[in-house]
């Protein structure tokens, strides 16, 4: 049973992402990305974090995904690849790369994991819960947890900053009026 | 249960698939979205390793890689708009401006 759902899972991860690399237009990309974003939050399901699962689907699927189909649709830069390709030598290349990557990655994969089951037991059945998690982000991640904090923080002054870049440049057509004046208290 | 090793080829080859996105297409967007993808496909790995070891602190991990891949998407997105504001493209061939 396990096997089944994760052969289809990984199928449909694995589609949803040459789709999206594939896909014309960009909105379809994204859509794309979200099948393999929810893929991967089934495959978390299956990996017994649920946490991860609910947080993949509401941070990933919800809010990046929308915050790209914003993006897309805002810009109207769905399909901006109609122009010849300045460097036709780089996709073959690139495709030749790919495969060696491919190649490594999975030497790597097979010889780092283990071919047996999972140890099972009374450690695996409380593993994965969301408790623990939780105690361990507040106990021994504790710093990094509110560095993550400054971070987002950052993250939103940054995106605030570059935005009023725009609206300075703008009121600086308008002699008289302080640019300093666009920030409302 | 599913050996550790199948979701650790998996993710090796949606990590690949992210690569050949960043290298092969010139839609900004696009690129960004491939970045996230093999962004996914290294938390998919550590989820597995930590099932693996039973060990949270992979779970605690994944965590942190989402929490700065909201920032990053962001900032790299404003920064998109900011770049499509001037240059009114969003085909990363097109914004060479700082080629010497």
């Amino acid at each position: 049973m396990d096997f089944v759902l994760f052969f289809l899972t990984a199928a449909i991860a694995l589609a949803g992402a040459i789709a999206m690399i594939v896909a014309r237009n960009a909105v379809h990309s994204a859509l794309f990305l979200l099948l393999n974003f929810g893929a991967i939050a089934v495959l978390f399901l299956l990996l017994q974090s649920p946490f991860l699962f609910t947080i993949q689907l509401s941070i990933y699927a919800g809010a990046i995904m929308v915050l790209f189909l914003f993006v897309v649709m805002l810009l109207g830069a769905e399909q901006v690849e109609a122009a010849q390709d300045k460097l036709p030598w780089q996709q073959p290349l690139a495709l030749v790369m790919g495969a060696g990557l491919l190649v490594i990655a999975m030497i790597t994969a097979v010889r780092g994991g283990s071919n047996d089951a999972p140890p099972g037991g009374e450690a695996a059945e409380a593993f994965g819960d969301p408790a623990s998690l939780g105690e361990l982000l507040f106990t021994k991640y504790l710093l990094p947890f509110q560095i993550t904090g400054i971070i987002l923080l950052v993250a939103v002054i940054g995106v605030v900053v570059l935005n009023q870049q725009r609206n300075q440049a703008q009121t600086e057509e308008t002699p008289g009026e302080r640019p300093s004046s666009s920030v409302q208290p | 249960m599913v050996p550790t090793t199948f979701y650790v080829l998996l993710s090796a080859v949606l990590f690949t698939i992210g690569v050949l996105g960043v290298l092969i297409r010139r839609n900004a967007i696009v690129v960004f979205m491939s970045v996230e993808l093999m962004l996914n496909a290294a938390n998919l790995a550590l989820v597995a390793y930590a099932r693996e070891r039973l060990a949270v602190d992979g779970q605690v991990l994944v965590f942190f890689v989402i929490t700065v891949a909201a920032a990053e998407v962001a900032v790299g997105l404003a920064l998109l708009v900011a770049i499509f504001k001037s240059k009114r493209t969003a085909d990363i061939d097109e914004v060479s401006m700082l080629r010497g």
